[in-house]
């Protein structure tokens, strides 16, 4: 009987220990992602806390509310996103209806679309909208051509291009969560509603589109997030004019090298971040999202 | 033609005819989304400063001028050298990772997830100022090994996230068949498991290739000097002026870009096949 127990210790004792050792091969990305990313980013939050003579102090955080321009920078930042979210749904909604209502075939070369510019470089689609919306841009000639104004129309190095420059890059992170909610929903349930009397647009909007919402809120959330760091987009297409936290915090280390300022503004946006992340995360599986689920 | 009008178009009693706006809508978007880039293509062969569509006069001047220039060819050898040396180092990192989290049981494997995606939820600008001051601190600031590493850790989330997901649908007890078997762990994985998985592990690769190519603002931080990225060239040279020669790397990107593209999409055909 003792010899019995003791041999059952010792497997448990050798499963921990080989469990461990598993664990164990993660450690290089472990300790990569704690030396190159956690380590300096939690330095980052430290600094924020320190003032000019080198002393604890909250300085950095008074400043951001005390001066117009960085309230400014906070609501254009917001704006942005909050444009770039709803434009998005708008246009990718019934983009991602149509594909998932196509033949396999041909919604397979349908995404094709969403997916090229998803894996084309970023600089390289933010370079296009410059080329194509600048004043002797090819958008101003063929509308004055066409006769759909007459003057050229300033389009880039302000909102708008900033915006039309970020919808363009972040619809296919909108239309595949949706795509894939769409194509999860069982279509005899439309069969059914429609069979019971319902018009085709009531049984669109009491029985397909409550289905598609985890998706669409899903997708939202990712471009809105996105959306609050981004850096490259705007600083090309808006031209100085649009700035926003991240090219502020940019702007603060290259030029004026003031780490304490760029530390608190990037803390505010990690923080901001983390709580838009924590409270979708009580409404949906964001490991769902991930992968990390099962 | 009128009868595909009146036809119904779902399982509702919608006709074609009825949401012919929703196809409207759905192509213009679709169009809208493929040709900003792709006419960068034609564009860059114009001889126009201005870069004209269709090109009045056709020319490679802009080609030759990249390739004529040692400052863009040392930025595109950087590039390319830090986006391979990453997908060297993030694909076995995030791999061994993925697997360990996959088959170790215990109460960490939860966080230690939640930490290897957090490079994916930090606004990348705090990932490349916080680089930047630890690179500083190492000495290793402009330097391909600083680049590559932190490329390595923005990689690494798609890595554990598209490898994990295989193992998932992976069926493990093939892998204690051959252990049971009396094959060590090791040669388990690599005979039983890799091959399986390796659709999911060539797309990893795949994917870190192109994160670290197509990178711009960690590049901006902590490559330069002798080590400058393209994208970094490339996004200052954007801050100033539109040089049409952009238009000429951005179709040699786009090609790389598609090149990958079509890899990833052989290697899945290569799957299905052998299924």
């Amino acid at each position: 009987m003792e010899a019995v127990r003791t041999n059952e210790a010792g497997l448990r004792r050798d499963e921990w220990l080989e469990r461990m050792k598993l664990f164990g091969l993660g450690s290089p990305a472990i300790l990569l992602i704690l030396v190159i990313l956690v380590i300096p980013v939690g330095w980052l939050f430290y600094v924020s806390f320190i003032g000019a003579d080198g002393t604890f102090s909250l300085e950095n955080y008074e400043r951001m509310l005390k001066r117009k321009s960085y309230a400014r920078i906070f609501q254009t930042t917001f704006e942005v996103s909050f444009l770039t979210t709803g434009l998005c749904i708008l246009i990718g909604y019934p983009l991602a209806y149509f594909i998932a209502g196509l033949p396999n075939r041909i919604a397979n070369l349908c995404l094709i679309t969403v997916l090229l510019p998803f894996w084309t470089s970023l600089l390289v689609r933010t370079y296009a909208w410059l080329v194509l919306l600048q004043k002797r841009g090819l958008v101003n000639e063929w509308a004055i051509s066409l006769g759909l104004w007459d003057e050229p129309i300033k389009m880039v190095h302000n909102m708008t291009g900033t915006l039309i420059g970020m919808v363009h890059i972040m619809l296919p992170f909108l239309i595949l969560p949706v795509y894939g909610a769409m194509k999860a929903i069982d279509r005899d349930l439309m069969k059914a509603a429609a069979n019971l009397g319902a018009s085709p647009r009531r049984a669109f909007w009491t029985v397909f589109f409550p289905l598609t919402l985890p998706g669409l809120f899903a997708g939202s959330l990712m471009v809105f997030i996105l959306c609050l760091g981004f850096f490259v987009t705007p600083a090309v297409l808006g031209g100085g004019k649009v700035i926003m936290v991240s090219m502020k915090i940019v702007s603060n280390i290259e030029l004026f090298v003031n780490w304490g300022a760029a530390s608190a503004l990037g803390v505010v946006l990690l923080v901001s971040t983390m709580v838009i992340l924590w409270i979708a995360s009580r409404f949906l599986n964001l490991e769902k999202m991930t992968g990390g689920g099962h | 033609m009128l009868r595909w009008f009146q036809s119904p178009a779902t399982e509702t009693q919608i006709t074609h005819g009825q949401r012919l706006w929703l196809y409207v809508i759905a192509v213009i978007t679709m169009v809208l989304l493929v040709t900003p880039t792709l006419i960068v293509v034609p564009m860059s062969f114009s001889d126009s400063q201005y870069l004209e569509f269709p090109p009045e006069t056709w020319s490679t001047r802009w080609y030759d001028h990249y390739f004529g220039s040692p400052e863009w060819m040392l930025a595109t050898r950087t590039s390319f050298k830090a986006a391979f040396l990453t997908m060297l180092v993030a694909t076995p990192i995030g791999v061994l990772a993925a697997y360990g989290l996959h088959c170790s049981k215990i109460r960490f494997v939860r966080a230690a997830f939640v930490l290897m995606i957090t490079p994916m939820m930090v606004p990348v600008v705090l990932v490349a100022i916080g680089a930047f001051y630890a690179y500083v601190q190492l000495q290793i600031l402009y330097t391909i090994t600083g680049l590559v590493l932190a490329h390595t850790v923005l990689a690494l989330p798609l890595v554990v996230i598209v490898t994990g997901s295989a193992l998932k649908s992976f069926d493990m007890s093939q892998e204690e068949a051959a252990r049971s078997l009396g094959a060590p762990r090791w040669k388990a994985f690599l005979t039983v498991t890799l091959p399986q998985i390796r659709f999911a592990v060539v797309t990893s690769a795949l994917l870190s290739f192109l994160t670290s190519f197509d990178e711009v603002v960690v590049a901006m931080f902590v490559s330069g000097g002798d080590n400058p990225t393209l994208t970094r060239n490339m996004f200052n040279a954007l801050r100033d002026q539109i040089d049409p020669t952009i238009a000429s790397i951005s179709t040699i990107m786009i090609l790389v870009t598609t090149g990958m593209m079509v890899l990833a999409q052989v290697f899945g055909q290569q799957k299905t096949k052998s299924k």
